[in-house]
C-alpha cells in the first residue's frame, strides 16, 4: 500500500507538472506531449518512456488496489457485529475515515473517464492524438461544464487521499517519532494541496475562458 | 441525576444479543460510571432480573480490566480516562447513554458487557517478554540507560492492554497495543536478544488472533486511557521491516 502509494505520488506531481504547459499554449504544450513520445529517440525505440511509465503505474495501481481490497475484507471481518452508536472519529487522520475507501472509489471512475477523455479520446471531441492541447481546451469547454465538475469533485476526493496517504506511506515505511509525524503529516497536507491546486487550475482555466 | 441507558444484553457467547433501555434515578455525579452500573445491577437484582455484567477489578485505572464503548467511545467521552475513573459529573441528567461491550472478532462476546481479550495474551505469549536470569535483582545502575530512552519505554509501558486501541480502530486492529510492548521492550537493552523475533512473532499472532490491519487513522491514540502515541506503530513498523528483511 505505502510504497506503491509513494510511487503514485511521485507521478501525480509529475503529471500535475507537465499539465502546467497548457498555460504556455497550443504549440508548447503539444511540443511537450510530443517530447514525451520521442524521449530518447534515436537511442531508444518510440515511446520507450511512456512504456515504462505506463507499464509503471498499471503495477502500482493494480498492487495498491490489491492492498485495500486485502485491508478492506481485513477490517470487514474484524469487526462482525458494528456499534449501535456512532462518534466522529478524533484521531490525528480523522478525516480520512470517511473519505479513503469512497474517495478511492471516486478517484477510480474519474481514472476510467480521463482515460477514454484524454487518453484514448473516445469521449473526446478532439480525436487527434497529437493535439493534446485541443483536446484539453474541448473536453472543459463551457458547454461540457458537467466534465469540469467531475474533474473538480475527483480533485477534491483525491485531496483527502493525498493527505493521508502521504503520510500513512510515511509512517509505514519509516516509522518517524512524534517530531517527524507532525512534520510529515503538515508536508502532506501541504503536497495534497500544491498537486489538487496545481490539476484544478486547467480546467478551471479552460471553463473560464483564460486559456483557450 | 436522570439517565436513559440502552445496554447491550447477551445471555452468553452463542446467543443474539440487543441493546436493551434502562431508566435510572437518582444518580449522584461523585459516582463513578462503573458505580453507576452497580447502582443499577442492585436494582435488577431486587427485582429478580438478571445483572448486567461488566469487567472490572482495580477501579483506579491501572489493571485493564474494565472496558465498555459508552455512546461510541471507548472508555466514554473523558480523554486518557479509563471507564472506572470516569464519573457521573461528565453527564447531565435526562441524558440518553449508550453501552456496548469492545466490538471485535478478536474479542468475542462472553456475556453482556464481558469481552474475552485472551486474543491480547496470545500476542504477548508469542514474544512480548524478555528473557532475563532469575536470582537475586541486579544493581540499579548496572546497565547504564539514557534518560530519554527510560522515559519513551516508561510511556509505552503504560499500556495496560485494555483493549479500547482495538475498539477504537475502524479496522479493529492491535497495531497500538503491539506498538507500545515493541517500543517498551525494544528501547530497552534488556529486549533486545528477542527484539526480531519478538516483533515477527508478535504480528503473526496478531494476524492469527483475526485483528484488522493499520491504516493510521489514529483512532487508537485518541481512545488510549494511557495516551499512548502513534510513535510507537512507527517504531513498530520499522522494526517490522528490520526483522522481515533479515529473516528473508
Amino acid at each position: 500500500m505505502a510504497v506503491s502509494g509513494v510511487l503514485l505520488v511521485l507521478f501525480l506531481i509529475v503529471h500535475m507538472a507537465g499539465n502546467l504547459h497548457v498555460f504556455e499554449g497550443r504549440e508548447e504544450m503539444n511540443a511537450y506531449a510530443h517530447g514525451l513520445r520521442t524521449f530518447g529517440e534515436p537511442l531508444l525505440p518510440h515511446e520507450s518512456l511512456l512504456w515504462v511509465l505506463r507499464i509503471g503505474l498499471i503495477a502500482a495501481a493494480a498492487v495498491h488496489i490489491w492492498s485495500a481490497v486485502v485491508l478492506t475484507r481485513r477490517a470487514l471481518a474484524a469487526r462482525p457485529v458494528r456499534y449501535a452508536s456512532k462518534k466522529p472519529a478524533k484521531g490525528e487522520s480523522r478525516h480520512a475515515v470517511a473519505t479513503m475507501r469512497w474517495g478511492a472509489a471516486v478517484v477510480f471512475l474519474f481514472i476510467i473517464w480521463h482515460l477514454l477523455d484524454l487518453t484514448f479520446r473516445t469521449v473526446n471531441p478532439v480525436k487527434d492524438v497529437p493535439d493534446a492541447y485541443g483536446a484539453v481546451v474541448a473536453t472543459f469547454s463551457p458547454e461540457r461544464w458537467p466534465v469540469t465538475v467531475f474533474y473538480l469533485l475527483a480533485l477534491f476526493a483525491l485531496y483527502f487521499h493525498l493527505r493521508h496517504g502521504i503520510w500513512s506511506a510515511v509512517q509505514t515505511i519509516s516509522g518517524p517519532d512524534t517530531k517527524w509525524r507532525k512534520r510529515t503529516q503538515a508536508i502532506g497536507l501541504a503536497v495534497a494541496l500544491i498537486v489538487v491546486l496545481g490539476f484544478a487550475i486547467v480546467p478551471i482555466s479552460v471553463t473560464f475562458g483564460l486559456v483557450s | 441525576m436522570k439517565l436513559s441507558l440502552r445496554i447491550w444484553r447477551q445471555p452468553d457467547a452463542q446467543a443474539e444479543g440487543k441493546m436493551v433501555s434502562y431508566e435510572i434515578d437518582e444518580v449522584s455525579e461523585d459516582a463513578s460510571f462503573l458505580e453507576m452500573l452497580d447502582v443499577l445491577n442492585e436494582r435488577l437484582i431486587g427485582e429478580g432480573e438478571d445483572p448486567v455484567a461488566f469487567d472490572h477489578d482495580c477501579r483506579e485505572g491501572i489493571c485493564g480490566a474494565c472496558s465498555l464503548v459508552i455512546d461510541g467511545q471507548p472508555h466514554g467521552p473523558q480523554a486518557a480516562t479509563t471507564t472506572c475513573q470516569l464519573h457521573m459529573r461528565k453527564f447531565k441528567d435526562g441524558d440518553k447513554i449508550d453501552i456496548e461491550p469492545w466490538r471485535a472478532g478478536a474479542f468475542p462476546v462472553i456475556k453482556d458487557l464481558v469481552v474475552d481479550r485472551s486474543a491480547f495474551d496470545r500476542i504477548i505469549q508469542a514474544g512480548g517478554y524478555i528473557s532475563a536470569p532469575t536470582g537475586t535483582a541486579p544493581d540499579a545502575h548496572a546497565v547504564p540507560i539514557p534518560k530519554q530512552d527510560a522515559d519513551a519505554a516508561f510511556s509505552a509501558a503504560a499500556c495496560i492492554g485494555c483493549g479500547a486501541c482495538v475498539a477504537a480502530c475502524p479496522n479493529g486492529s492491535g497495531m497500538l497495543f503491539m506498538g507500545a510492548k515493541v517500543a517498551h521492550l525494544g528501547l530497552m537493552p534488556q529486549g533486545q536478544p528477542e527484539r526480531h523475533t519478538r516483533v515477527l512473532g508478535m504480528v503473526a499472532a496478531h494476524d492469527d488472533a483475526g485483528f484488522g490491519g493499520c491504516t493510521n487513522t489514529g483512532e487508537c491514540a485518541a481512545a488510549c486511557p494511557k495516551e499512548i502515541g502513534l510513535d510507537v506503530i512507527g517504531k513498530l513498523n520499522r522494526d517490522f521491516r528490520k526483522a522481515a528483511i533479515r529473516a528473508a
